[in-house]
């Protein structure tokens, strides 16, 4: 049986298109001062680190948690590196979590990041094989497809995606760390914006970002030696499938719904649009809210987008699920970080602690993350009491 | 060092890596008979399922494949995007279409380029057929189909896409 952990303390960068005053140790580094600050502790209260970032080939620097032990106070002590593409900082939360829930450690600092200006992530994720034929399309290219599949199939009218791209930028614009700032943003800018991967417009894919994004996760008898209320972990789940295979549920992943399924089971969910506060759920291309909102059980099978065009999972029109407070990975996408901001944002709001983002009274939060072809999953669930 | 020396903060370094790829058995039948021109499945023997290109399992079944099946190189749109945006150094120009293709007698798409074709009458269900490099620039590679083309034939409704017989798909 799992002992009970919590998240203590969380510090995050800004995320910016280019963070040329700081290496990639000095990214990981001030987002683990911001996380060690929230927490009240310094560098010798931390028995163990564990990093995650994307593929090495984006910063083509092999094995970089070996270079970051320096930068993250971790000599001598033990470190771990987590990887499961795109999905990798919600992956690197679990591992984490895992780590105090295990009873092995009582206190673990988490790290992850990426510095996207200084990698190449489109070429990256295009390495050739001869089996298949080299396009170059990158992740758009990937998973509009899949949307298109998901639109015809669910019969959404076009502008569901406009409506997510707003509305996320709008989150975003209340959170002073998001990338993107577009306060005015409006439906017709989103739908004017050049078509990139049809049917994905500019305006509806996430931006590249430098940052990264460090939690300290603590054992349940040291949490009150943090100055700020903890956020107790309730459940963790990750599932992956096959990226290839005959009759493969591409638009609704089972992965996606049995990680779901296992997270609200340990976490006591049975409804979650009715006993979830809030999510903050990977959404890097505007239409995966309808369909990650069926994929987790939000909204019945094709029915998602009426969720979304409701206003419901919107902060500012008052919407009773709202997903994404902080802007998303479509206002802030530093890849190997994505994952985790899910997670600690989720921490964030049942802290009472999300600024002008905040969902008011927020007890019980989602942090989900998806990564490579829709095929790795991870989430937590995670709330400002123990049961 | 003097004081006018600006420093170095940003520098492009690219890094080539060459692999040698090693295929394995499935793999290297398929690219040995792509060199002559002819696109080999495999078919799981639980699940019956026929994947191209194969890699000797049924991802789904977790069992060896090893039951050949010679494919047509037609097939149907099971979905597409058209890229417009520019990716530096591609040799394709935008905008052109991706489409998720599925040969006739086979259950696995896979992504090629789809051309010969209005881009706005691109459809899922639509059917097409290869068209290859002239012979004498076949290598082993999927690339030997410059790209699949529209031809005259009904659109495949939406329940049949994926799970035409090898005979392929009359109306």
């Amino acid at each position: 049986m799992a002992k009970l952990a919590a998240v203590v303390g969380i510090g995050q960068t800004h995320y910016k298109t280019r963070r040329s005053d700081v290496s990639i140790a000095g990214l990981v580094r001030e987002a683990a001062v911001n996380a060690l600050e929230d927490a009240g502790l310094g560098w010798d209260d931390i028995d163990a680190v564990i990093i995650g970032k994307a593929p090495d080939m984006f910063e083509g620097v092999v094995m970089p948690e070996i270079y970051l032990t320096d930068a993250l106070g971790c000599n001598g002590k033990p470190m771990l590196r987590v990887h499961t593409a795109g999905s990798v900082g919600g992956s690197t939360a679990i591992v984490a979590a895992s780590h105090v829930q295990s009873g092995m450690f009582k206190r673990v600092l988490t790290v992850t990041f990426e510095k996207q200006s200084e990698s190449n992530a489109m070429w990256a994720l295009s390495t050739p094989q001869p089996f298949s034929v080299h396009l170059n399309a990158g992740a758009g290219g990937y998973f509009a497809p899949i949307i298109r599949e998901y639109m015809r199939r669910s019969g959404a009218p076009y502008d569901v995606g406009i409506k997510v791209a707003v509305k996320d930028r709008l989150h975003g614009a209340r959170n002073p760390l998001s990338h993107l700032q577009l306060p005015n943003i409006t439906p017709q800018e989103v739908e004017d914006s050049m078509m990139l991967w049809d049917p994905i417009r500019f305006l509806e894919a996430c931006p590249s970002s430098d940052g990264a994004c460090a939690m300290v996760i603590a054992a349940e008898d040291l949490v009150q030696q943090s100055p700020k209320p903890p956020a107790w972990i309730r459940g963790v789940a990750m599932r992956s499938e096959p990226t290839m295979y005959a009759g493969r549920e591409e638009v609704n992943p089972q992965a996606g719904r049995d990680c779901a399924a296992d997270v609200y089971r340990q976490a006591g969910i049975t409804d979650p649009r009715k006993d979830l506060d809030c999510a903050e759920v990977y959404v890097p291309f505007s239409w995966y809210e309808p369909m990650w909102l069926e994929n987790l059980g939000f909204a019945p099978e094709g029915e998602g987008w009426k969720l979304t065009m409701s206003g419901a999972t919107s902060l500012d029109e008052g919407g009773d699920i709202p997903w994404n407070c902080s802007g998303g990975v479509l206002s802030s996408n530093p890849i190997g970080a994505s994952g985790m901001i899910r997670f600690a944002e989720a921490a964030r709001q049942v802290r009472g602690d999300a600024g002008d983002h905040q969902v008011e009274n927020a007890k019980l939060a989602l942090g989900h993350a998806y990564g490579g072809g829709a095929q790795f999953f991870s989430m937590w669930v995670v709330g400002a009491n123990k049961s | 060092m003097s004081e006018d020396t600006a420093a170095v903060t940003r520098i492009e370094t690219p890094i080539y890596l060459k692999y040698n790829f090693t295929a394995g058995s499935a793999p290297a039948r398929f690219l040995a008979r792509i060199r002559e021109g002819v696109l080999t499945g495999q078919r799981c023997p639980r699940c019956a399922n026929v994947y191209i290109p194969p890699r000797g399992s049924c991802p789904a079944c977790g069992v060896a494949t090893e039951e050949e099946v010679v494919l047509p190189d037609k097939g149907t749109v099971q979905s597409f995007t058209v890229v417009a945006i520019p990716i530096p150094n591609n040799p394709i120009k935008p905008p052109f279409v991706i489409a998720n293709l599925v040969l006739d007698g086979a259950n696995l798409s896979f992504i090629h380029l789809m051309s010969e074709c209005e881009n706005s009458e691109v459809r899922i269900g639509q059917r097409v057929q290869a068209v290859w490099k002239p012979s004498s620039e076949w290598t082993h590679a999927m690339d030997n189909i410059r790209y699949f083309k529209s031809i005259d034939e009904p659109d495949v409704p939406i329940e049949k896409i994926g799970k035409l017989p090898l005979s392929g798909w009359e109306g």
